[in-house]
């Protein structure tokens, strides 16, 4: 037995270097890449304008709100949930944030913080009815959808709060070294996320429960607090994106982010995170977000009427996942 | 009636059957017997038509039969009993036995009533008497293996496999599915038996084939070889005792684990046991008796009602597997797949999962190349066989997984290790290797609870046994009275003799 296993790993010592081009093929990033530079180049071809400095960054600068729930909203994938509540939270964060400093007069800053208070409050009630109230997540997320959205709305009284101080706008649509601000901001999101993701035993616990939640717990995870943690980090960027847009919109706004957690799922997805959880790259979110926001800009260079850009966008978030499927 | 010969199968370049014999007659018991990752799974697929042969033929009564697909090979009279069973659970024996082949009326409703005629006149033939309304996950494992021959027969096999239909099995329910093989026997079907247990082997079949990586080695009549025969053609060289000599434990080695009193269920029996330094402490017992629900209460992963633990003498409290892991108790689970090996990780993300502490580079980040070096260290000392550290577990054959879970407690240096079925479907050499490996440990100080439904490994291998009956220890034995038939009587009536 023991001869024989050793001629085994001989012989596949010797395929070495075809094992690691099967690796790199094999890289969850792949898929999204080549669909990036094929959507790009058809983007390019059909617009003259499309690969400008001033539109890439464009393109970044509006991508960031959603590329930032999308931070939140793979963590929780990656260990099998979803959280359904990421826009309307974040929608509640900027009233309140606003409605403090408006209404009440407080300093931007404190605006600021209790919005990313109130995320991360909503995120840990996610995670706490998820992982000790046993409930399922794409239900638990969804009734706080609602009620985020309510108690935003209930607020503001369901009208915009404006009036903040003229340098919150520098979140929005200010620039740092000619770089949009929120593309700064989002890619220190990401750059956060992956160090989390990669070289910390909490990210390794992230993909374990995905992967197999009950060998995890039975080796000693404390799967719990682990999922308690992802919800809040999806509340904590949902928050974080939350101070992009009242700085874009430059007011609280209860009604935005509409359907955004859906495009949030859709980057992710498209990035080619396994929605069962336990694969998935944050870089690869990047990727898919980038993705979305290409097609919708391109679609709108290309003067599409906005009902059927987003039939187009559908099947070709469908005809990603089906390339995905078979690439497994 | 079935006949294989020569049949080859690559994947990509690999090829893992090197020209495969088979020959089943009708009315008898063939068993197939072999190492895990001998090709004894891949050769059934081939026979099913889940996969196609490279080369050779197959020929059912003399015909020549290529499938496609599993509809052909069950259109043909073939029918499979998997190892995993694929039936659904929420549904009633009657509803799986014809799902997606459902008899209908004129016009186009199900005929329950006729399915449910045809479902009884089968189970009959059988002599086995169980409920059609219940859902299936309602009848005993046993019970549901009933009900997947009977789909198969269902559909007219005359060709049947039973991939290690006993794994799961109490011995009286394997009483009862042998007296069923006997049944179908007499009726002509030809069985194919694929088992781990050697004496099983020779109490059903009646000829053997064997099979060594992808290899064919012979076929012969049971009544021709011998135990230690058998075991020679499987793994190509004679394994002596299998397990390793007991040391023997002081009589006054410290008690590592004392567990004063845990009750599983309220109302049910209370019980008490302790483990020694250094010791094997054998948990037998039939399925279902509560042994496993028992060992995971320690650690806090099975609700128990009542529970009170000390741990070196100092009385703890366990919620959750993490505080277990914190007190120095590590469990090596029932089923590695479902319960041990994260199978998405590498070997080192699985050994590493639990231990983070042993590497954290400024209490924050993982020193990737600490943990480099301590899987490998850990990997050396179970000696698991794989390209490296970071090959998939899922590539690995099962002894070598089961030594992946180890190697995580081992590298964790848990004192107190709780082996659930640590031998469950690996093969007779990785066995052996486990049990030395098991020994090595309690030299080292490491001390051992082995949950074990193989009664010559709970005897071979245990210092003392804990033997379980419903939900609580009828006895626990020791030195020269750990024998079989002490054990099996009190597990089975929980009385030192059957005749009292």
């Amino acid at each position: 037995m023991p001869h024989d296993a050793n001629t085994a790993v001989a012989g596949k010592a010797g395929n070495g270097r075809t094992l690691k081009l099967g690796t790199i093929l094999h890289s969850p990033l792949v898929l999204p890449l080549a669909g990036l530079i094929v959507v790009s180049i058809l983007m390019g071809l059909a617009s003259d304008n499309f690969f400008s400095v001033a539109n890439i960054f464009n393109v970044l600068r509006q991508v960031s709100i959603v590329g930032i729930l999308a931070v939140g909203m793979t963590f929780v994938i990656l260990t099998g949930g979803i959280d359904l509540s990421v826009g309307a939270v974040m929608a509640l964060s900027g009233t309140i944030c606003a409605g403090l400093v408006v209404n009440m007069g407080m300093p931007g800053v404190v605006g600021l913080l209790a919005g990313l208070l109130v995320g991360v409050g909503f995120g840990l009630f996610n995670g706490a009815l998820v992982a000790w109230g046993k409930m399922p997540a794409i239900i638990v997320t969804l009734a706080t959808m609602g009620i985020a959205r309510g108690l935003g709305l209930i607020y503001s009284g369901g009208y915009p709060i404006s009036g903040l101080p003229s340098w919150m706008s520098w979140f929005g649509i200010g620039r740092l070294w000619d770089i949009p601000v929120p593309v700064i901001l989002m890619f220190i999101v990401y750059a956060v996320a992956w160090v989390l993701l990669q070289r910390t035993p909490f990210g390794r616990y992230v993909y374990a429960i995905g992967g197999n939640e009950t060998a995890a717990r039975l080796s000693g995870v404390k799967t719990r607090r682990v999922k308690l943690a992802i919800y809040a980090i999806s509340g904590l960027t949902s928050a974080f994106a939350a101070v992009v847009l009242t700085g874009r919109l430059m007011s609280g706004q209860p009604n935005a982010g509409v359907g955004f957690e859906l495009d949030a799922i859709a980057a992710v997805v498209l990035g080619g995170t396994s929605i069962a959880g336990g694969r998935g790259l944050i870089l690869g979110t990047l990727i898919g977000a980038v993705l979305l926001g290409i097609l919708n800009n391109g679609l709108n260079l290309m003067g599409i009427n906005p009902y059927l850009q987003d039939v187009i966008k559908g099947f070709i978030i469908l005809l990603a996942i089906y390339i995905g499927r078979e690439w497994r | 009636m079935l006949e294989l010969k020569g049949i080859k199968k690559s994947f990509g370049s690999i090829e893992v059957l090197h020209g495969v014999d088979l020959d089943v007659r009708a009315g008898e018991v063939h068993a197939l017997l072999g190492e895990n990752g001998a090709g004894k799974s891949t050769l059934m697929k081939v026979l099913c038509g889940i996969i196609r042969h490279s080369d050779g033929v197959i020929r059912i009564d003399g015909k020549e039969c290529s499938f496609s697909n599993y509809d052909e090979a069950i259109a043909a009279g073939v029918g499979i009993v998997f190892q995993e069973f694929s039936l659904i659970p929420y549904l009633n024996a009657v509803e799986n036995m014809f799902l997606a082949r459902e008899i209908k009326t004129r016009f186009g409703l199900l005929d329950r009533a006729a399915m449910r005629r045809r479902a009884q006149e089968i189970l009959q033939q059988l002599d086995v008497d169980i409920s059609l309304h219940l859902p299936v996950a309602s009848l005993s494992v046993a019970e549901q293996q009933f009900v997947e021959i009977a789909k198969a027969l269902s559909l007219d096999a005359r060709i049947l496999i039973l991939d290690e239909p006993t794994a799961t099995l109490t011995p009286s329910e394997v009483e009862h599915l042998f007296k069923v093989i006997r049944e179908l026997r007499k009726k002509g079907v030809a069985i194919v038996f694929i088992s781990h247990h050697l004496e099983e082997i020779f109490q059903i079949c009646d000829r053997i084939t064997v099979l060594r990586d992808g290899e064919y080695i012979g076929t012969c009549n049971v009544s021709d070889v011998d135990n230690d025969g058998l075991v020679e053609m499987m793994v190509g060289r004679r394994i002596e005792n299998s397990f390793p000599p007991k040391p023997g434990i002081a009589p006054d080695a410290a008690r590592v684990l004392e567990v004063e009193e845990v009750q599983l269920k309220r109302g049910g029996p209370i019980s008490s046991f302790f483990l020694r330094e250094g010791e094997i402490l054998g948990f037998a017992g039939l399925v279902g008796s509560g042994r496993t629900e028992t060992a995971l209460a320690l650690l806090g992963a099975y609700p128990a009602a009542r529970c009170k633990v000390k741990v070196d003498g100092v009385e703890t409290r366990f919620a959750e597997p993490a505080d277990g892991l914190a007190h120095g108790i590590g469990l090596l689970p029932e089923s590695r797949k479902e319960q041990g090996l994260i199978t998405s990780f590498s070997i080192l993300q699985n050994v590493s999962l639990n231990n983070y502490g042993k590497y954290r580079k400024n209490t924050w980040f993982i020193d990737l190349k600490k943990e480099l070096a301590c899987t490998k260290d850990a990997m050396g000392q179970v000696s698991v066989k794989a390209e490296g550290p970071l090959s998939r577990v899922d590539t690995l054959s099962g002894g070598n997984q089961q030594k992946v879970v180890i190697a995580r407690w081992i590298n964790h240096d848990m004192k107190i290790l709780i082996f659930d079925e640590p031998t469950r479907g690996i093969d007779v050499g990785a066995k052996a290797e486990i049990y030395l490996l098991m020994r090595e440990f309690t030299a080292q100080g490491y001390s051992i609870v082995m949950i074990s439904s193989e009664l010559p490994e709970v005897i071979g291998m245990s210092d003392r046994v804990c033997v379980f009956r419903d939900g609580g220890i009828a006895a626990t034995v020791e030195g020269a009275d750990i024998t079989s038939e002490t054990v099996m009587t009190y597990a089975t009536t929980g009385r030192p003799d059957h005749a009292a």
